[in-house]
């Protein structure tokens, strides 16, 4: 199609512009300074915690809305506070409504409406487009996001976590902005779907020309499509905001050290990981159990799944004429068997959607299975039965720890430290640890905040915290290390390979393929739902760089 | 080069309001409708027995009101929840038909008149909607749960029209009370609750934990 | 939950026509009936009413599942009228609080049947009805105000998501430690803190989507409409139709003289 006219590209300037948020002491950007011409494409970096998102959500004018406004006796301390000038075209982001467009990081919050052709109207309606346009371009937007061959009528809710990226980045460009953002707009997807949607990135600014900033941790995938780097350092009153600036070659090649330094994934390098201690007993783990040599089996299998269908529907009872039978619910995956030994990790992969998530969960002991069992060893339930999903939550917490997919989901308290201290407190003991985990997560200066208002990396870190802070033995953490930057990447991955060296066993579900190496173990690839393929593979662990192996699953068959 | 933000009092809906006013609503027009099929089955017996009782547990249907109103702050924050509720009722199939419309907007109106007025003796505008205290909160539900009963009693579609007068009014009686208690003293426990998680961060409800109980 | 608030394939004819025709002319409906008490004009409309469901796409068998709460509704208000309703006629049982009389049992008839005939046409309405239709009628048509509206049918669609979120937050708890198992009270407490927990996860996720509808341009006072809602002759018959029922109720109610108008007497 050739009805896309060129847009108007924007230019950003800020002038020693700063934010801090209501309720916190330190600014989360301070006197930034920046020019960024029409047309620049921006990959914007920094460590988690550094401001990227707020500075994002300022350009798209929708910062500060929280506070503004609001009846009631103002001018407490906590009221948030802006300083300088951020200006898009030489006015505020606010009186630029449309000018910028902005995909945020969690799919699910960015579907508006319930079927797909309304929702990436959404935006062009409310810009007063005339409608005949509004359907050309959303043909046009959906075609080169990818989802051309969807109907314009097909529910929302029915899209994988992939689709919904791309569905939200349509919305976006049926905006045609001059400036798009982006914020970490491929995380939680699996490799071949980030290729995807930074491909239809590339094709539409191709297109109109755009400006384009981008937030991501890793600098690997955006390198090629940006042409400038800017690294942000995280607020504080005296330094400025901008670390480092240039293009990414020049930043690449003179200043990696120093990119290296402040958290940035850059190509080719693997943060160092704490190297395991303890020998490792070779693979045999996770094949004899998969070969019918139950729990109780000698070798410290603390957790096993014997012929597991997984799902996360309820079985339903059928109607009278059937007699009340029940009917299982279609498992997304079925027939893994699989196990875990103490000391040892287990990494389970896959593309979006396969069913890893719903597995991590079974085998936690949270969904009960549709088929097969999951077992406890005696080490592990210590008296309470072989069947985890039949233990008390209490006795639960204490034995099999699980970081969920989407941090919000566990928070349970108004303050990072009572979220901290929840665990030990229930189970009356192990406060000793939540000190070391404030330290080496950087949590520290978080401590009274309340958990809803940090950070999307500061979130996944203390989601992963507050379960380590229990003790438990068997470990299932589901994506612990999306969004997060490369020092905290490596104290994460020390943190974990010390626990394995105290016998501790680790179940990880994810898509980083580095993080799955530092760990090393047993890799278990899920295929697509519904498709049999899968299969197990060893790691001989230490610091190997995976990328570009396929995954027996995810390969088309 | 230093621009605080305005802070300036404001009655103006912003686009947060609205979803999260909605989404009260559209919640407790699924509670609602939970609510109604269990009122048929707690209601049976009582029934049987004194039928205008059952209105001691008419105030689950004002919930919406008064949360809506405590958490939003904002001028037809209860009317609005109020009716968006009943239309979520009406969506899953209302036992009262479209005339479940007309309780909601009553209902509303009930609570949010209490709002706007309880301090309306100093006569001057920016006094409405400045207190949101238990009490208030109490009032407001006995306004919705009032208006509950004289909708039921008196309108043509009213539940309760044929009743003698005598039973009206006992009925009145009995969802003032427990549109008191259950939609007043519930939501605003709940509001406290709220704030306390942080949620109601962007709300000026936000303080609510902290805010003195009786003043 | 979540089926009861989509229409899934529906395509009926029904389903075609506007909301606000649809709606008003349940509304005639309803209001006509609410004037009188009496079983004619209820039977009537009723009847008329059942004949129309074919035409929504609902069969009996949906009926049936969505309808026996609100005919035990139906009757059991019928049943309070009866016994409260002040007595005409001989007295049939009388138990010291409240008496049943032949007047007042005919008028606790009456208020069933009329229950149902009001209940019906709105289940009907609902049952052909797409949320999202609705909303581009009430703001297009009906010249609500787009903000409201909007906003509203944003939030209908994360209520439909809270099903799947109940359950995980379910899960999210026990694995905080926070048990859903035990005994009674211990399962109360934590279904009013899992319920609490849905609440708040709620209220964050509308915050976020007020962000997102925020950053594609929503909240200014003017927009277009990319799916115009429109008119067509099918709303007249619809409205014709409504306009019908009503009139054959009433004038039966009156033909057979039972029409009884029982919030004027009262008063
Ligand atoms: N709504 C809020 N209220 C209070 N503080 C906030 C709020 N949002 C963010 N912050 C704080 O501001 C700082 C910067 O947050 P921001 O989300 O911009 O970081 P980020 O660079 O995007 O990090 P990440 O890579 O982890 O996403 C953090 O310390 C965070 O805790
Ligand atoms: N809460 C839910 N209720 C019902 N079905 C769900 C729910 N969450 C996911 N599903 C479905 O179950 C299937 C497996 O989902 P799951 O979350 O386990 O996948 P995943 O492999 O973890 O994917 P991802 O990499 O995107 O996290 C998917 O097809 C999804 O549509
Ligand atoms: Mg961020
Ligand atoms: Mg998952």
């Amino acid at each position: 199609m050739t009805s896309i006219q060129a847009v108007r590209p924007a230019a950003v300037t800020a002038r020693g512009w700063g934010w801090r948020h209501a309720g916190r002491a330190r600014p989360a950007v301070n006197a930034l300074d920046l020019d960024i011409r029409p047309g620049e494409r921006v990959l914007l970096l920094g460590p988690s915690g550094a401001g990227k998102s707020t500075l994002l959500h300022a350009l798209a004018g929708v910062l500060g809305d929280s506070s503004a406004g609001e009846p009631g006796e103002s001018g407490d301390t906590g009221d948030s506070d802006e300083t300088g000038s951020l200006l898009i075209d030489g006015a505020p982001p606010r009186d630029r409504r449309g000018r910028a467009g902005l995909v945020q990081q969690d799919p699910e919050t960015q579907v508006v409406l319930s079927r797909v052709g309304d929702d990436v109207a959404f935006g062009a309606e409310n810009l007063s487009v005339p409608p005949a346009e509004i359907w050309a371009r959303v043909h046009e937007s959906l075609d080169d996001v990818g989802l051309g061959a969807l109907s314009q009528d097909h529910p929302t809710s029915a899209l994988s976590g992939g689709q919904k990226q791309r569905l939200a980045l349509a919305g976006i460009l049926a905006m045609r902005p001059g400036l798009l953002l982006l914020d970490e707009p491929t995380a939680n997807l699996d490799p071949a779907g980030v290729l995807e949607v930074r491909d239809a990135v590339g094709r539409c600014l191709e297109k109109t020309g755009a400006t384009l900033v981008v937030v991501e941790h890793r600098v690997a995938v955006w390198k090629d499509l940006v042409d400038r780097i800017v690294v942000l350092q995280p607020g504080s009153a005296t330094e400025p905001a901008v670390l480092i600036d240039g293009t990414p070659d020049a930043v690449l090649d003179q200043a990696r050290d120093m990119l290296m330094a402040a958290g940035v994934w850059v190509p080719g390098h693997v943060p160092a990981t704490r190297a395991r201690t303890t020998a490792r007993r070779g693979g045999a783990a996770a094949h004899g159990a998969g070969r019918g040599a139950g729990p109780s089996a000698a070798g410290g299998v603390l957790l096993a799944a014997e012929q597991l269908a997984v799902s996360r529907a309820q079985p339903r009872r059928a109607g009278l004429r059937d007699g009340f039978r029940r009917i299982a619910p279609q498992p997304v995956q079925a027939g893994i068997t699989t196990g875990v030994r103490a000391g040892e990790a287990l990494t389970i992969t896959g593309p979006n959607g396969a069913g890893k998530s719903t597995f991590a969960l079974t085998l936690a002991g949270l969904l009960r299975p549709v088929a097969g069992t999951v077992s406890a060893s005696d080490a592990l339930s210590a008296g309470v039965g072989s069947d985890p999903y039949q233990w008390k939550a209490q006795q639960l917490i204490a034995r099999i720890g699980t970081v969920f997919q989407e941090p919000e989901h566990q928070f349970v308290t108004g303050r990072v430290i009572d979220e901290l201290m929840f665990g030990p407190r229930h189970l009356g003991y192990g406060e000793d640890r939540v000190e070391e985990l404030l330290e080496r997560l950087r949590l520290t200066d978080l401590v009274d905040a309340n958990p809803y208002t940090l950070s999307g990396g500061e979130k996944r870190r203390l989601s992963v915290a507050t379960v380590l802070a229990a003790h438990p033995q068997v470990l299932v953490l589901d994506e612990p290390t999306f969004g997060q930057d490369a020092n905290t990447w490596a104290e994460l991955a020390s943190f974990l390979s010390e626990l394995l060296d105290a016998g501790t066993a680790i179940v990880s579900v994810t898509h980083d393929q580095e993080f799955t190496a530092a760990l090393g173990g047993t890799e278990l690839s899920l295929g697509a739902p519904g498709r049999a393929g899968r299969g197990s593979r060893e790691h001989g662990g230490g610091h190997h760089d995976l990328r570009g192996r396929e995954l027996p699953g995810a390969a088309p068959s | 080069m230093t621009s605080v933000v305005t802070k300036k009092t404001s009655y103006n809906w912003r686009v947060v309001d609205i979803v999260v006013a909605a989404l009260i609503a559209v919640a407790g027009g699924v509670i609602f409708w939970a609510w109604s099929q269990g009122a048929n089955v707690i209601s049976a017996p009582i029934n049987a027995l004194y039928p205008p009782l059952t209105g001691l547990y008419a105030g689950g249907w004002m919930i919406p009101a008064v949360l809506g109103m405590l958490i939003i702050r904002k001028p037809g924050a209860a009317l609005f929840c109020e009716t968006v509720a009943a239309t979520g009722e009406l969506f899953m199939g209302s036992q009262y038909g479209v005339a479940v419309l007309t309780s909601g907007l009553l209902q509303g109106l009930g609570a949010e008149l209490v709002f706007a007025l309880v301090l309306y003796k100093k006569f001057s505008v920016p006094a409405l909607y400045r207190k949101f205290n238990l009490p208030v909160a109490l009032l407001a539900g006995a306004g919705a749960g009032l208006f509950c009963g004289l909708n039921d009693s008196f309108t043509p579609w009213g539940w309760n029209i044929a009743y003698a007068a005598p039973d009206k009014l006992v009925y009145i009686i009995c969802t003032t009370i427990s549109g008191a208690l259950i939609a007043g003293g519930l939501s605003w426990l709940a509001t406290r609750g709220l704030a306390r998680t942080g949620v109601l961060g962007s709300f000026a409800s936000r303080k609510a934990a902290t805010e003195p109980v009786f003043s | 939950m979540r089926d009861a608030l989509a229409l899934r394939g529906n395509r009926s004819v029904l389903t075609r026509a506007n909301p606000l025709a649809k709606f008003t002319a349940v509304v005639l409906i309803t209001f006509v009936l609410a004037l009188s008490i009496d079983w004619v004009s209820a039977s009537v409309a009723l009847a008329f009413e059942l004949l129309l469901f074919p035409l929504a796409g609902l069969t009996l068998v949906l009926l049936w599942q969505r309808g026996w709460p609100l005919i035990l509704a139906a009757a059991l208000g019928g049943w309070s009228t009866a016994i409260l309703a002040p007595d005409t006629g001989s007295i049939l049982v009388d138990t010291g609080i409240w008496s049943i009389s032949e007047g007042s049992l005919q008028l606790g008839l009456g208020f069933a049947l009329r229950g149902l005939a009001i209940a019906l046409p709105a289940v009907l309405l609902m049952s052909c009805t797409d949320p999202t239709d609705l909303a581009d009628a009430l703001a297009q048509k009906a010249k609500l105000p787009h903000r409201f509206v909007l906003g509203t049918l944003a939030a209908m669609r994360l209520v439909g998501l809270m099903a799947e979120e109940w359950q995980t937050i379910g899960m999210a708890r026990r694995a905080r430690g926070v048990g859903s198992r035990g005994n009674p009270y211990q399962r109360i407490r934590a279904t009013l803190g899992q319920s609490f927990g849905l609440l708040v996860q709620a209220i964050r996720r509308a915050s976020r989507l007020a962000v997102t509808m925020e950053a594609r341009g929503f909240g200014g006072a003017e927009r277009t409409w990319a799916r115009p809602s429109t008119f067509s002759g099918l709303d007249a018959w619809v409205l014709l139709g409504g306009l019908g029922i009503a009139a054959a109720a009433v004038g039966a109610a009156l033909g057979a003289g039972t029409w009884n108008m029982v919030f004027l007497a009262q008063q």
